[in-house]
């Protein structure tokens, strides 16, 4: 794949998305307009384009999203989804909280990711601290990371099934997600919201008997992978319902900044974890997943794969976890270890200090990247030597991928509208934030 | 008006000194590559970046430096305003990230809009609008989109309080 410059003046490169006004496949009305087309009480032709909402409150809208739908019969034209309906201002709060405190606000964010929005926080952190975590801790972090990828993924099965009529799906989903939190409760105490992976390594190491739990783990899912092969990957139904559906090219992904399995589901791999390393995926051995069409199919097959991919690097974490520390023992940045509390008066000291004022970061401007089960999750991170951040903005993959949603939707009926949104996979704690 | 030609030429001595890419002053910030510009050179050093290969906008916010307690200080004799809008892009061939912050005045709080470089722009740029109020000129659909429409005020300006919900306490007064 070549990435030209000059953007060719068809529909195949990325013009389509680049339009404005009344060609555009982006609805771009207010709500108090649309509330004015709204109260016309007359009754439209036949023909004539009708302004359709869809949520906030709706099943299939994974949330709170909400959608305005211009449409021509079943068909949808234009598109506009509006979001903000879950925004708490997590951005602000973090400008209040410690860095030390820092992760139990991100980790809220992308709810059924969480690990990943600590890890990128963390990773921000440490990049601003200049300090290098140890390598027990680096392949726990990765560990956690494969396996909520796991977790994500299958929760994107039972929804994804449920959306499009394959109800059974969403017990068969719900039913191995738990496995994985059974596994995420041993370790971190919850099942979500974990405040786990923080500035300077982990909470905790990992409890005793953790690799018998995760072989017990590696050997459930794959039968069970195989069955959901059985029950929606080669069905007919599933395909017609599925392939074709919300098509979008590489051209068009890469303008609308589409990271994650929407972009790799058009045939480009780029996956953070081959192409710009972090933590220790160097070292491990695994494939990017592609698509070839872009369409809804392509975004489905592309996530069950990457669960088997997971699985595979969960595998060679098991052989290859390293003994040692599982945080970085810097008396500024760690809390002491409980006995030395009792000993030394400067543990003590120190204890108090982290928990009280928090550790102070150096000056700068840094930006941490991770690849989300969403796509890349960023943190950029501008610290003024306090021990809060002075700015915090994430770059949260589900916002910025619902850009897609408008032209993934154009001209396609309305009962696909639900099959895109499902495919996007948007969280909507990380897009309001 | 010396003073100010003295200050400008000044400005232009240290801006020979520094690297530039795409004409922009180049710094380093923690292992990133960061490119420094203003409102007038912005547009131009984004479109060069882009005709260079970075294909792909990957983020876009803003940050209100009004109670920044550290300092300041910009390569290329850049004056730092009060708003920063940081642009991070992305070489996919090259596997390579800049960043591009670029300088905004308090008084006059309007950039030129990436929209028709990247139409990916059109939401993190809506964000910026909401949080900050920074106007992006040519932006096909300059809205608020996390907060209400009829929302007064810029939440993550820095003179924007946090708020807090009134708790009353029951214990004994403050009188002893």
């Amino acid at each position: 794949m070549t990435i030209t410059d000059e953007t060719p003046e068809t529909i195949d490169g990325a013009a389509r998305v680049r339009q404005r006004g009344d060609n555009a496949a982006v609805l771009r009305l207010s709500e108090a307009e649309a509330a004015v087309i709204g109260s016309d009480a007359t009754t439209p032709d036949d023909d004539e384009r009708v302004l359709l909402n869809m949520g906030p409150s709706h099943p299939s809208t994974h949330g709170v999203l909400r959608l305005m739908l211009e449409m021509e019969g079943e068909t949808v034209i234009r598109s506009k989804p509006v979001v903000g309906y879950l925004h708490t201002g997590m951005e602000k709060q973090a400008e209040q909280l410690t860095f030390l405190q820092g992760c139990t606000n991100v980790t809220r964010m992308d709810y059924a990711s969480p690990f990943f929005t600590e890890l990128a926080f963390s990773l921000a952190t440490e990049k601003l601290l200049d300090i290098e975590v140890p390598e027990r801790a680096v392949w726990i972090r990765m560990l956690m990371s494969e396996l909520n990828r796991i977790s994500s993924h299958l929760l994107f099965m039972a929804t994804n099934g449920m959306d499009l009529g394959a109800v059974s799906m969403m017990i068969y989903g719900w039913r191995e997600r738990e496995e994985v939190l059974r596994f995420f409760e041993k370790v971190t105490g919850l099942r979500m919201n974990h405040n786990y992976i923080r500035p300077g390594g982990v909470a905790a190491d990992l409890p005793d008997g953790w690799k018998g739990e995760i072989e017990a783990l590696l050997e459930l899912l794959p039968p069970r992978l195989e069955e959901y092969d059985v029950l929606m990957t080669g069905q007919p139904i599933w395909r017609e319902r599925l392939q074709g559906v919300g098509t979008l090219n590489t051209d068009e992904a890469l303008a609308l900044s589409a990271t994650g399995p929407i972009l790799r589901s058009t045939g480009y791999a780029w996956d953070l974890r081959r192409d710009q390393p972090y933590l220790a995926y160097d070292e491990v051995d695994f494939d990017v997943i592609v698509g070839t069409y872009g369409d809804c199919y392509d975004r489905y097959a592309i996530r069950l794969n990457e669960v088997r991919e997971s699985m595979r690097i969960v595998e060679q974490i098991l052989d290859k976890m390293p003994s040692g520390d599982y945080r970085v023992q810097d008396k500024k940045v760690t809390p002491p270890p409980r006995i030395r509390i009792d000993q030394s008066m400067e543990a003590l000291i120190h204890h108090f200090k982290i928990f009280t004022e928090g550790f102070k970061v150096p000056e700068g401007e840094a930006y941490a990247c991770v690849e989300s089960p969403r796509g890349e999750l960023g943190i950029y991170m501008v610290s003024d030597g306090s021990s809060t951040p002075y700015r915090m903005h994430v770059r949260g993959p589900s916002f910025i991928n619902v850009q897609t949603m408008p032209h993934l939707m154009r001209d396609s009926l309305i009962a696909d509208a639900v099959a895109i949104i499902s495919s996007v996979d948007p969280i909507m704690g990380e897009v309001d934030r | 008006m010396s003073d100010e030609t003295a200050a400008a030429e000044e400005a232009e001595a240290e801006a020979v000194a520094v690297d530039l890419r795409y004409g922009a002053a180049v710094s380093e910030s923690r292992g990133d590559v960061v490119l420094h510009a203003t409102v007038e050179t912005y547009l131009e050093v984004c479109s060069e970046a882009r005709a260079d290969g970075f294909d792909q906008l990957i983020d876009l916010t803003a940050v209100d430096y009004l109670t920044y307690a550290g300092e300041r200080t910009l390569p290329g004799g850049l004056t730092p305003e009060r708003f920063e809008v940081v642009t991070s892009l992305i070489s996919h061939v090259r596997r390579e990230r800049i960043r591009i912050r670029t300088q905004v005045s308090a008084d006059e709080p309007t950039i030129p809009s990436l929209f028709d470089l990247w139409p990916g722009s059109e939401y993190l740029e809506r964000e910026a609008f909401d949080m900050f109020g920074i106007t992006f000129a040519d932006h096909p659909d300059m809205s608020r989109v996390l907060m209400p429409e009829d929302w007064v005020g810029h939440p993550l300006r820095k003179d924007y309080a946090v708020g807090a919900i009134p708790v009353q306490f029951k214990a004994a007064s403050n009188e002893r």
